[in-house]
């Protein structure tokens, strides 16, 4: 009998050793097979790179007026052109990159700590505060969110901007909203998640060990739910970056002074016929700021999905 | 120490099954409807029956992964369906469980060493982190595997291997008893040999207890000392090994074991045909559940539930006939 009970004999396991596989490791080997996922990737370091670096070797400043040189096209000394106030536009983009890519990631991380807190608390305890939760969900879907928007931004700007400075607390102000209209699809998955992983053998089997409920949610059913929740949160960064566009060209988002993608597209939209370079670089900057983000949300889609075969 | 170690009484557990309006409770799905049983230290007790006689369901109400709706478990002099969170989670170190499904019973997330030292964490058992280590690595040599696995991951093992992870898991807080549900159903027939061995090899060295559920009646009649063979919810005949497998008392049993294949093409024997299904467990028949399909049964059958009797010493069936 005492043979009986080793393992497979065979040492199938044995022989691969050497590379053993994390999963993540696993996931960024498949991550890198999505082609179109690793160019958004690429396009998205060059453009962060740019935002990061670029203000310090551009070191044009972003509001010198010079009124010789407005509404000129490409240039050695404007490589993107300049404005109607003759801006250098190319100092403004790189400026106003860091705006627009830190609404994004911030709105974003708001949203995803906000919808998984929610989701959660809705997911693991069962009964009345489930669809207490579900409901608040549900009433913020409904709400009709650009006037909303535009209303708090309305009351609450002024106040902001003398507590804590014009660009700060437009940044706050901005963040907070997008954030707080952006939870609710993560906190619908994050529910989702947690509804069928509850109820998954090894979260039993941590419950038979003895678990606590905080020790299940934490060690077992979150770290299973996250995946699809990086993906939503790629794409939410991308939603971001557009609602912040869109507050700045209805001009209710940052001040005139302050260039983002978004207010740069509201101040270039009536000289489309003569500068029509002024509308096309932000323009296209936020639209491969998008879809990299976008295709990069879908790589990793496929990539922390185990059953899809890569 | 005087009488078994697990006393099930009268367990009932009753699904509800809600409407679509207002979540109203409109019927109810008996799974496990007035079960009894005891299982003495040492022994193991194979629970048989087809998919959804309640079975499964049985095993976790007695470890309360499933809320019983009523009855009573006492384990270890212990009424463990009237315990609060604390004591359950204290008493839930005298009684683990092994799943069925190696694939879904193990976090993907978390490394094998992770896995089996997990109850050492939550109970404090191990001082400091070599002793932590070392344990494990004694429970994961002890079922079969070895020191370096700690640090993989459970999609890189087999079944097999997967099975035996979950068993060092389950050993990790030294149980006294473990149920098995259906532990070797998802495995190939030599890998289901391989850890059938392991759990009798682990039985003989820990002195551990086992309820062991399955549906393949030679796995059952091979590991068990008594066999209980379940029905719709319901206990139709509890017998030794032996004398279940030779002599069975229930019709239901006689079916079951005249439809288990027999490796040897020269035995002729009376193949037992039900008719029909198993009845749906939210209308159970009236009187025996087991009449409709019954080749012996009578009016009697229809109305009057055959109780539980002690036909013989250590046997009983639950049939107005069996004697």
């Amino acid at each position: 009998m005492a043979g009986s009970t080793l393992a497979s004999p065979t040492g199938s396991i044995g022989s691969r050793a050497a590379n053993r596989v994390s999963p993540g490791a696993e996931a960024w080997r498949r991550f890198r097979r999505h082609r179109l996922a690793l160019a958004g990737a690429l396009i998205l370091v060059v453009i962060v790179l740019a935002v990061v670096l670029g203000p310090l070797l551009w070191a044009v400043p972003i509001n010198e007026i010079d009124f010789s040189a407005k509404l000129q096209g490409m240039s050695w000394s404007h490589p993107l052109g300049t404005d109607d106030l003759g801006q250098d536009l190319l100092a403004r983009m790189l400026y106003g990159g860091r705006i627009s890519l830190a609404v994004g990631f911030a709105a974003m991380l708001i949203a995803i700590v906000v919808g998984t807190l929610v989701g959660a608390i809705a997911g693991i305890s069962r009964g009345s505060i489930d669809a207490a939760l579900m409901w608040l969900t549900d009433l913020f879907l409904s709400l009709p969110q650009l006037p909303l928007l535009l209303l708090i931004i309305y009351l609450f700007r002024d106040t902001l901007k003398a507590l804590v400075g014009p660009e700060v607390g437009v940044f706050i102000l901005v963040v907070a909203v997008i954030g707080c209209f952006r939870w609710m699809p993560v906190a619908r998955l994050v529910r989702a998640q947690f509804l069928s992983l509850r109820e998954k053998e090894f979260v039993e089997a941590a419950r038979a060990l003895g678990a606590t409920t905080t020790r299940q949610v934490v060690r077992h059913i979150l770290p299973n739910s996250l995946g699809p929740v990086i993906v939503a949160g790629t794409i939410d960064v991308a939603a971001a970056i557009i609602a912040e566009s869109t507050l700045s060209f209805l001009g209710l988002g940052f001040p005139p002074d302050v260039p983002t993608w978004g207010r740069l597209l509201y101040d270039a939209k009536d000289y489309l016929d003569i500068a029509p370079h002024w509308a096309l670089f932000p323009g296209s900057a936020i639209f491969f700021a998008v879809l990299s983000i976008n295709f990069i949300g879908d790589g990793l889609r496929d990539a922390l999905d185990p059953r899809k075969v890569m | 120490m005087g009488g078994p170690l697990l006393r099930v009484e009268n367990l009932v557990k009753h699904f509800p099954v809600k409407g679509a309006l207002f979540s109203r409770e409109v019927d109810q799905v008996r799974a496990v409807d007035g079960v009894s049983f005891c299982i003495d230290a040492g022994e193991t007790l194979g629970l048989v029956g087809e998919s959804g006689c309640g079975k499964s369901t049985t095993g976790r109400c007695i470890l309360r992964l499933t809320e019983p709706t009523s009855g009573e478990v006492w384990f270890d002099g212990r009424n463990v369906t009237a315990m609060d969170a604390q004591a359950l989670r204290l008493v839930r170190r005298d009684m683990q469980i092994i799943f069925q499904d190696p694939y879904a019973s193990l976090n993907p997330r978390m490394t094998v060493g992770a896995i089996v030292g997990e109850a050492l964490t939550i109970h404090k058992l191990a001082n400091n982190a070599q002793e932590y280590d070392d344990r494990v690595v004694h429970l994961l040599e002890t079922v079969g595997l070895h020191a370096d696995h700690m640090r993989r991951y459970p999609h890189e093992f087999s079944g097999g291997q997967r099975q035996r992870i979950g068993i060092a898991r389950a050993l990790a807080v030294s149980p006294k008893l473990i149920v098995c549900d259906e532990p070797v159903s998802a495995l190939d027939v030599s890998v289901q040999a391989q850890v059938i061995n392991l759990l009798e090899d682990l039985q003989q060295k820990f002195n551990l207890t086992y309820l062991f559920v399955a549906h393949d009646l030679s796995v059952v009649e091979h590991i068990s000392t008594r066999v209980v063979v379940m029905y719709l919810g319901r206990i139709v005949e509890i017998a030794t090994a032996r004398e279940l497998y030779t002599t069975p008392k229930h019709p239901y049993t006689e079916a079951l074991l005249s439809a288990a294949p027999i490796p040897d093409p020269q035995v002729k024997r009376k193949r037992i045909v039900l008719e029909g299904d198993v009845p749906n467990p939210m209308r159970p028949p009236s009187g025996c559940h087991f009449h409709p399909r019954c080749p012996r049964a009578t009016e009697r059958c229809a109305s009057e539930a055959p109780l539980l009797r002690e036909i013989a010493p250590g046997r009983v069936s639950a049939c107005h006939f069996s004697a």
